[in-house]
């Protein structure tokens, strides 16, 4: 628990009842929570081991409530955290003492599905599953699939530019959003992008999907759909170590094989997750793949014999290609319960989400194991091969005293070690509060208040979601001052922020 | 014209001209340059900033300065199998860098995306004068704002790239394209859809006003092989499908990915929700154009004599835009490159591009940016 949250403001916690009041003359009825029951199922997001119950909790359902709530708040100087379904396990959505939580969950509508064009028009509150669900019966889905599909929103996607295990072949949401519909601090509501592609002038909305609720509210978003290929098939393949299946998996991408998906899991994954699901992973292997391919039947036939072949180069001991749908769905399954399958062999786990460099995985992983060992604290590892994004789970007890701040700091070393070998603190699940405090690590001063200074320009109070992303909020009209070496900047009384 | 070799002379010349109101305009190797209007502005080329630094064809991951040449940088990953997947074109002597400003994408686009999506991170120098970092060189990351998406196709608005990296893909081992000849307007559309919205993966789709359509279908062969088979039967009561001849098809592609061929002096380029494509060209009887359309109808090369913004307003009632990318100097002068934003819009971005710029610098007025919307949104 090393992670502080802003001081409440004390005037704020002063003026509650005022606020409460002004919220529900703009949502009037249930659309308020501000007993101290209602407001105890809000008080956490995905990042569980945080805990904050919110001053209050609104949940708007239209357009114009959502412009009256920001502009009020803004007139107040109160601050509001955004939420979408809450499965951030990063912290984005950690409520805050003396802000405002906005929960977008009633914006659940689908408005619009486009099939020549291929685009679909949702409410921010839709989750991720539900696009797919609208659109399969006519053979198409949305790509980005995060693990938390079931349950994501579509604005959290926007939010936290979500990825999934199709997002190397497929991209992030950043590469499936079309363009959105957001509502800023002053009220404003703006369109950027829509039906169209690369809309000119500057990328807003580029620099909106991975924002993390911190530049505006999304209320609509519109997506592309895309065709389901016509098969998937997968393969798994088990190797006496980590090294011997990460080179499997660089000469695969070398010899221009792009998967729909490539996990690897090390040896305690696996056990847990056999152990969990019964899937019949192999239990007597270093590291297990599980690759993906997909398209026509062709292709898959194709790419599956390549696969093998690359995998025997590379020393593996076991193959198994799935030889229907129901066996390519059973290779998944231990892999997608890999985290509640650990949460049944420890009492508690954190996940960490770093990227690295796909050559640097058998130092990390020896480096993670001598981490391991300092802390006294044991790590299982489920990966993203493809695109070298690590999810370590560290195994804890949160009921031992210390245990959970011995995980963090685990954590905050590993991270540190992605960024030494050249890669990144996140590589899907945000930096939230979780990665704040370690911004440093990647970003110098400099490179902070730069993208500070596109916080001011959307948000000038800082009033959305402070506390997150940033380990140090600079007031804005410090980061609009500029140095000059000679004389006076011109046009002095243009507004800088 | 300044010619600055490294990330300090960048630094000089840039807080100079913040200092002393200066206006500056980045170029790469100038090959883009009747984009807008040049104003009373300085030209700073980043062409000698040039050199591969880092390339591993396994990681997926290219890092360059932009004074590369696009055209080297393509031989150099060809050589690995690899391409650029946003599929940049330019002429002889374009740079990277100049191709990411500018936000260059090809007729793969449609499916693979634009520059902005390739770009994984960048060092540069904003306007204040001061380096920075954003992105990164890995192919996944979301640690902190997606500042690369800023700067793909910012024309050098909020500061100079001193190092680019991008994500590199393999090269289809194969490519054929399929064609269809003789469809009117609604028919080409209706075909391009129903490909595109297929699982035959089909990777680019264009129409030509000689009544061609091409489909592109690329990757391994038995896959090319298997999806060139059952692209006739996706498409019946659409049109006959054909193979076409690679030289044939190449001369063609290249007229729909760039309107080089389009005729008429004045030149725009119309990014559209492809269903409406057939509308605009349409309402632009009168002015007597050209055409070729790329990414399913969703991109529309036109050319005409009419030096009026016909063809923008006609784009802006149907939900798109128009940028003009060749015109008499007369036209450029008078008319914006850039299609007005709404004024929501361009409020905020001129408050996201003085977070780099506050001073102005790069804000040259070349391509009508501060044009007054309201004719269009009102």
């Amino acid at each position: 628990m090393s992670i502080a949250m802003p001081k409440p403001d004390a005037s704020t916690l002063a003026k509650r009842n005022g606020i409460v009041a002004a919220l529900r003359r703009i949502v009037p009825g249930e659309g308020v929570i501000a007993d101290p029951d209602g407001l105890r199922p809000w008080e956490s997001d995905g990042l569980t081991a945080y805990r904050q119950t919110p001053m209050v909790v609104v949940l708007p359902e239209t357009v114009e409530q959502v412009s009256e709530i920001l502009r009020w708040c803004a007139r107040e100087n109160v601050k509001v955290v955004p939420r979408g379904s809450g499965t951030s396990l990063s912290g984005g959505a950690l409520p805050l003492e003396d802000a405002v939580l906005l929960g977008m969950g009633k914006f659940k509508r689908i408005l619009d599905i486009d099939y020549e064009d291929r685009v679909a028009v949702v409410q921010p509150g839709v989750t991720n599953l539900a696009i797919t669900q609208a659109v399969e019966a006519r053979g198409f889905y949305y790509a980005p699939d995060p693990s938390s599909q079931i349950a994501c929103s579509i604005g959290g996607n926007v939010a936290e530019n979500s990825g999934g295990v199709h997002c190397l072949k497929y991209g992030l949401t950043t590469n499936n959003v079309l363009g959105v519909e957001l509502v800023l601090m002053t009220g404003e509501v703006v369109r950027l992008g829509g039906k169209h592609l690369d809309p000119g002038g500057l990328d807003l909305l580029g620099v909106i999907v991975g924002s993390e609720g911190l530049l505006a509210v999304v209320t609509e978003v519109t997506v592309r759909i895309l065709p389901k290929p016509e098969t998937a098939r997968a393969v798994l393949v088990g190797f006496p170590d980590a090294e011997s299946a990460g080179a499997c998996v660089a000469q695969v991408i070398a010899e221009g094989v792009i998967p729909a998906g490539m996990e690897m899991m090390d040896r305690p994954a696996i056990h847990a997750a056999e152990a969990f699901v019964n899937v019949g992973y192999p239990l007597d292997v270093g590291a297990l793949l599980i690759v993906e391919v997909d398209g026509p039947a062709a292709e898959c036939d194709h790419l599956i014999d390549e696969i093998a072949r690359i995998a025997n180069a590379n020393g593996a001991t076991t193959s198994r290609v799935s030889q229907s749908e129901a066996e390519r769905v059973a290779f998944w399954a231990g892999r997608k319960a890999a985290f509640p399958a650990v949460g049944r062999i420890s009492p508690d786990y954190y996940c960490m989400d770093g990227t690295i460099p796909r050559r640097r995985l058998p130092e990390v992983l020896g480096r993670m194991e001598q981490l391991s060992q300092k802390y006294g604290l044991g790590v299982a590892n489920v990966f993203h091969a493809g695109d070298g994004n690590l999810h370590p789970l560290i195994l804890y007890d949160a009921n031992v005293p210390g245990e959970l701040d011995r995980a963090e700091e685990f954590g905050n070393d590993i991270l540190r070690l992605c960024v030494e070998v050249g890669g990144v603190l996140t590589g899907e699940h945000g930096v939230g509060i979780e990665k704040r405090d370690l911004m440093p690590e990647m970003f110098t001063e400099a490179d902070l208040m730069q993208q500070q200074r596109v916080k001011c320009a959307f948000d000038p109070g800082l009033l959305l979601n402070p506390g997150k992303v940033f380990p140090t909020l600079h007031r804005c009209a410090e980061l609009g001052r500029m140095h000059v070496h000679h004389g006076a900047l011109p046009h002095p009384d243009l507004p800088r922020f | 014209m300044l010619l600055p070799r490294d990330t300090e002379d960048l630094v000089d010349i840039v807080s100079a001209a913040a200092a002393d109101g200066t206006k500056l305009e980045l170029a790469g190797g100038g090959t883009r340059s009747g984009f807008g209007a040049h104003r009373d502005s300085r030209i700073v080329s980043l062409r000698q900033i040039a050199g591969v630094i880092d390339y591993d064809p396994a990681e997926l991951v290219l890092t360059v300065r932009p004074g590369t040449l696009l055209a080297d940088i393509e031989a150099l990953i060809a050589a690995e199998g690899q391409m650029l997947a946003f599929e940049p074109w330019g002429d002889a002597g374009a740079t990277i860098g100049g191709t990411v400003a500018s936000g260059v994408a090809g007729s793969r686009r449609v499916t693979a995306g634009s520059a902005r999506d390739h770009l994984l991170g960048f060092t540069g120098v904003s306007g204040r004068g001061q380096a920075f970092v954003a992105g990164a060189k890995v192919v996944k990351n979301v640690t902190g704002y997606d500042l690369p998406k800023l700067m793909a196709g910012s024309w050098g608005r909020i500061g100079a790239m001193t190092e680019i990296t991008l994500k590199v893909l393999p090269r289809p081992r194969q490519t054929v394209t399929m064609v269809a000849r003789g469809l009117a307007l609604d028919a080409a559309y209706a075909a391009m859809a129903r490909a595109l919205g297929s699982n035959a993966e089909v990777s680019a789709a264009a129409a030509l006003p000689t009544g061609e359509v091409l489909l592109r279908v690329a990757g391994f062969a038995p896959s090319v092989a298997a999806r060139c088979a059952a692209l006739p039967g996706l498409l019946v009561g659409h049109c006959r499908l054909e193979p076409m001849d690679d030289a044939e098809a190449a001369a063609l592609w290249q007229n729909a990915m760039t309107g080089a061929h389009v005729g008429g002096s004045v030149r725009w380029d119309v990014h559209i929700a492809p269903r409406h494509a057939s509308r605009l060209i349409d309402a632009l009887t009168a002015l007597a154009i050209d055409w070729s359309m790329d990414w399913g109808g969703g991109r529309i090369w036109i050319g005409t004599e009419a030096t009026c913004d016909g063809v923008r307003q006609a784009a802006a009632q149907l939900g798109g835009e128009a940028r003009l990318v060749q015109a008499p100097a007369e036209m450029r002068a008078r008319i914006g490159a850039f299609h007005p934003r709404p004024p929501g819009v361009s409020r905020l971005e001129q408050r996201v591009r003085r977070a780099f710029d506050p001073a102005d610098v790069f804000a040259t007025g070349r391509f009508g940016e501060d044009a007054d919307a309201d004719q269009f949104f009102v």
